[in-house]
């Protein structure tokens, strides 16, 4: 008895320092026991590959590095605890509750079912890692500057894996930090865009009538403007900062979803649902916030996707025209404009940051795909039987 | 026999199993005559005769059997040949006439091509052609609906031009796919009586496909049964009212309201539910819904045999009714 | 027919009136005010205020917002766009000499699109679940997600630098005057193609995904069975009744490509060093140069909703459906 217990204690502290192993020595759930190890050995790499930087975090300012530092120790313990929970629950010997099929987990089943879906998600996970963790994963100092005659525009090479621009920069170290503002501009303008679409657009559906007809007007008067000239205006007009960017970008995008979403609730609104959550005696607010929006949200999970591909687009574009974020910080666009002028000399330049930038696009495309056919299966006609 | 389906076999290969929507049915029309293929929606009639003229939509496919038209296997045709056979030899009607008529081309544009098509006709003389069909159907001012497009059409016109375009060649055999089934009641009369004047105008056969046992009494000489995807009792109409010899053709049969005479008893339905073509019951596929299941009826689905020299029925238990 | 056009142009009304609206709100959204702006961009601040104060009464900043406003649309509705504080020229001038650029290269793009994705879509939609069909949605996919100026960068590298096939930039080569007037003409083209075809190819990869989607899903609809049913050959279903129907919608995807074909020539313009509205727009937002920012703006928004109202015309045209309704609602 007192051995069973030490027994246990051993396995679960094996599940603690090294998570995954409990679920592989069981042999259940191995696909996320690989993961978890998976991670923990990551982790476990990079911790001592730049041992001297993630100590050095701890006695400087950079935020950036106490995040990515902060980020590595979260995420560990993180994976510990769902190891040993799960090792927990397989010691104990409980069953695994049974799967219900919600349509959740159906769409779930179909999306995994869509390898280059999701080969797209790994990729994009991947990528928000590498954007957290660039201050380690970086070889060179992004902005530093020395001797610029002799280092300029080396061609690719172990040391340069994507060789350096017109001051001698690293351009992979660079690329990993353009990928957090690309991908935080995409992602928090995004999330803006659904926020204010969603919520303008149901209460114009829901309502519908007169003031429905107002709000959509000005949605029409909103879409009419080709998005680039519009963005150019408030670049002009605002100056593009990091948080500028992310509003403009935000906020110039959600009448999009706006559109549809209404489009969406004045069906459902016709549904019976809706029409007994009435006769209850809900207020307007709840029905809305808790009947119409979650029923209508798989569409926007799938426009969001794309939108993130198109705000990356948007932000790179404007970054590359010299008017969105400028040098010093690097971003994708900013590097490929200054690759546009060396297009003769130096051609690496230009052709890595925007083979990222493609790659992040597709993925983000891919993925809204993959999401599409997941949430809206064709089902099969049945109708000739 | 005009036409001869021996052990015909549909199915449809989904991800998740074998549909067998038709399965191992035979039966026969014979010239100028009319046979109805009786059975409740989705019990495989329309992909039985989706087979005759081998257009079975895409995960299905006829999978064996035979299906002989004047002599000739259809299914051992060249697309080429079964394709001059479509129109020409068989026509069809459909179920929805605003679904299967093109909402882009007028009515009559529509009907011409036909004739174009397989008559050989002139522009002139197929529009000629056309607006004698038309007429012929029974749409009043034929001249200006040959110019209408199927939308302005109400659903009983659109239903007579399409019957237009199933006959404009002369074919030996109509397959009418619930003709009147989408059609108010009132026009539904229309459309009957129709399509027999037509039959006798041009000497058709006529398969009618129908769910609908008032429209089988109008018009059949002969009966079919289907469930499941088989053929459960085959009679003359007269006697498949009078005495039916399978108790799913009774249950039917009991589900129909009568005013009059049988008015005081209850309206009989069937109980339980059509099964899951993916999770058919074993053995008679009626066994769990059937008065008269019992063991064996689980083991083996039984034979279509003659019951008496003109009736034939797939049941163990016919000797009880 | 005509009543739904008429309604059509009377709906366009107000929404030019909002464009209008929401670009004189915007331009004047900035802190300071676009004087300020301007000359801090110019960076001539040790300027004499009177003369910033002369400038101001000039260009009517002094007066207060709805004044403005009101006087500002007045003009605007005359046709009078102001004056550039950068080229000291009006506004409308600089724009009538930029905008025949930007709509070549813009209706090109969308010509090549349209015709290039149609023919893509069908094949694939008739050839469905074959290793081309695959090869043409997942590689659409691909290109519609490459950026434009990304991609435009690397064709310029491998036509132009390194094949030396096509120029780098311009609208016309150096000694185009020199030239006779076939070879102006072929001279023109040749410096056409690489704009054209990136800014068409995403929205023709686009097309090719739409077109094919459609057409399958025409394709399963009940009249195209009844139409083989009757005996009709293949080649007539799909190219007669199934284009037709799948085609129709097509007009109106035409009409909302325009916005994102206008968009992308401001990269693409700027690539080539074309002289259109895109250069001009990138330009005045550099240089702070308010008038020509906001006529920009303006112009093209218009120009998205005369393609709309374009689009929509031509549909009513084609679907026999639409114009029935609207003159007998049911």
């Amino acid at each position: 008895m007192k051995r069973k217990s030490r027994f246990k204690k051993l396995i679960l502290l094996g599940a603690f320092m090294l998570p995954g192993s409990g679920h592989l020595l069981f042999k259940k759930n191995i696909k996320l026991g690989i993961h978890l190890l998976l991670g923990t050995i990551a982790i476990v790499l990079l911790v001592i590959f730049r041992w001297d930087r993630f100590i050095n975090t701890f006695q400087s300012k950079a935020v950036d590095h106490w995040v990515a530092a902060i980020f590595i120790i979260l995420s560990w313990l993180f994976m510990a605890f769902i190891s040993v929970k799960h090792t927990c629950e397989f010691l104990s010997d409980k069953m695994q509750k049974p799967r219900i099929k919600t349509p959740l987990f159906l769409a779930s089943r179909r999306f995994k079912e869509n390898k280059l879906a999701v080969v797209s998600l790994y990729v994009i996970c991947i990528f928000y890692l590498v954007a957290v963790l660039a201050p380690f994963l970086a070889t060179h100092d992004p902005s530093a500057i020395d001797n610029v005659l002799e280092t300029r525009y080396q061609s690719p090479s172990w040391e340069h894996p994507f060789g350096t621009d017109e001051f001698g920069r690293d351009l992979y170290s660079r690329a990993l930090y353009g990928a957090r503002i690309s991908l935080s501009v995409g992602l928090l303008a995004v999330l803006i865009a659904i926020l204010i679409g969603t919520l303008y657009g149901s209460v114009a559906g829901y309502f519908g009538g007169f003031i429905d007809n107002i709000m959509m007007r000005f949605v029409d008067v909103f879409i009419a403007f080709p998005t680039f000239f519009l963005l150019l205006m408030l670049v002009g007009v605002f100056e593009a900062s990091i948080v500028a960017m992310i509003l403009i970008l935000g906020l110039t995008s959600w009448p999009g979803t706006a559109r549809f979403i209404r489009g969406e609730v004045l069906s459902l609104k016709e549904k019976q649902f809706t029409e007994a959550a009435r006769a209850i005696g809900l207020p307007h607010r709840t029905i809305i916030l808790r009947h119409l929006i979650p029923n209508g949200i798989s569409p926007v999970l799938v426009s969001a996707a794309m939108m993130v591909s198109t705000m990356i687009y948007s932000e790179a574009g404007l970054s590359f025209l010299g008017i969105g974020i400028r040098p010093p910080i690097p971003t994708w666009g900013n590097m490929m404009s200054s690759g546009k002028d060396a297009l003769l000399v130096a051609w690496w330049v230009a052709l890595f940051p925007g083979g990222i930038l493609a790659a992040t696009m597709l993925s983000f495309n891919l993925l809204a795909d993959g999401l599409r056919d997941a949430f809206d299966p064709k089902v099969l006609m049945r109708r000739f039987l | 026999m005009l036409l001869n389906v021996e052990n015909l076999r549909s199915f449809f290969f989904l991800d998740d199993g074998i549909l067998r929507a038709v399965d191992d049915i035979s039966f026969h029309v014979n010239e100028e005559e009319t046979v109805a293929l009786v059975g409740e929606s989705g019990c495989g009639k329309t992909i039985a005769a989706l087979s005759i003229i081998n257009l079975i939509p895409s995960p299905g496919r006829v999978v064996k059997g035979k299906i002989y038209f004047n002599g000739q296997d259809l299914l051992k045709m060249s697309p080429e040949k079964i394709r001059r056979t479509r129109g020409k030899e068989i026509g069809m009607v459909f179920q929805e006439p605003s679904m299967a008529l093109n909402p882009v081309f007028t009515v009559g544009y529509q009907i011409a091509e036909v004739l174009r098509l397989h008559m050989g006709m002139a522009v002139k003389e197929a529009e000629r052609e056309a607006i004698r069909l038309l007429g012929e159907t029974g749409i009043p001012e034929p001249e200006k609906r040959f110019k209408a497009y199927p939308f302005e059409l109400s659903g009983g016109m659109q239903q007579r031009a399409l019957i237009a375009m199933a006959v404009s060649c002369h074919p030996r055999l109509l397959i009418a796919d619930e003709p009147t089934t989408a059609l108010d009641v009132t026009v539904q009369v229309g459309i009957i009586d129709l399509l027999r004047h037509l039959q006798k105008l041009y000497d058709m056969a006529i398969l009618l496909i129908t769910h609908d046992l008032g429209v089988v009494a109008e018009m059949a000489d002969r009966v079919m049964v289907m469930y499941t995807g088989k053929i459960f009792e085959t009679a003359p109409t007269v006697d498949i009212f009078a005495e039916p010899k399978h108790p799913y053709t009774k249950g039917l049969l009991g589900s129909i309201p009568r005013l009059g005479k049988g008015s005081k008893h209850p309206l009989q339905g069937i109980p339980g539910a059509v099964p899951d073509f993916l999770d058919l019951p074993p053995g008679c596929t009626f066994h769990p819904r059937c008065e008269f299941g019992d063991r064996d009826c689980r083991k083996k689905f039984p034979m279509l045999l003659a019951v008496d020299y003109i009736r034939q029925s797939a049941c163990y238990k016919h000797y009880k009714m | 027919m005509w009543r739904h056009i008429l309604k059509r142009l009377a709906q366009a009304i107000p929404l030019i009136w909002g464009i209008l609206t929401i670009t004189f709100f915007i331009s004047h959204m900035a802190p300071g005010d676009p004087m300020d702006m301007y000359l801090e961009q110019q960076r001539q601040r040790q300027v004499d205020p009177e003369i910033i104060e002369l400038l101001r009464q000039k260009y009517g900043l002094d007066l207060p917002i709805h004044v403005q406003y009101v006087k500002w649309l007045g003009n605007v509705v005359k046709g009078d766009f102001g004056e550039s504080f950068r080229y000291r020229r009006p506004v409308l001038d600089l724009i009538a000499e930029r905008i025949p650029y930007t709509l070549q290269l813009t209706l090109l793009a969308l010509l090549f699109s349209t015709s290039l994705g149609i023919i893509i879509g069908i094949v694939s939609a008739v050839k469905q679940y074959s290793a081309l069909d695959k090869g043409v949605t997942l590689g659409s996919l691909i290109i519609y997600s490459i950026p434009g100026f990304w991609m435009a960068l690397m064709l310029v590298l491998v036509f132009s630098v390194y094949l030396g096939w096509l120029p780098t930039s311009q609208t016309r080569s150096m000694d185009y005057e020199f030239f006779s007037w076939g070879q102006k003409i072929f001279d023109r083209l040749w410096h056409l193609i690489l704009p054209v075809f990136v800014l068409g190819v995403g929205s023709a990869a686009h097309k090719a995904r739409y077109v094919r989607n459609r057409l399958l899903e025409v394709m399963n609809e009940e009249y195209i069975l009844s139409a083989r049913a009757r005996g009709l050959k293949e080649k007539m279903v799909i190219f007669k009744h199934a284009l037709r129907n799948a085609m129709i919608p097509l007009v109106t995807i035409l009409g909302l490509h325009l916005p994102a074909l206008l968009s992308g020539s401001v990269l693409i313009e700027s690539i080539f060093a074309w002289p259109g509205m895109g250069t001009l727009a990138v330009g005045a937002v550099g240089g702070r140069d308010y008038p020509v920012m906001m006529a920009t703006l303006m112009i093209s928004a218009i120009l998205t909703i005369v393609g709309n109202l374009l689009a929509d015309i031509t549909y009513v045209a084609l679907d026999p459906r639409v114009s029935y309704e609207k003159k007998k609602p049911v």
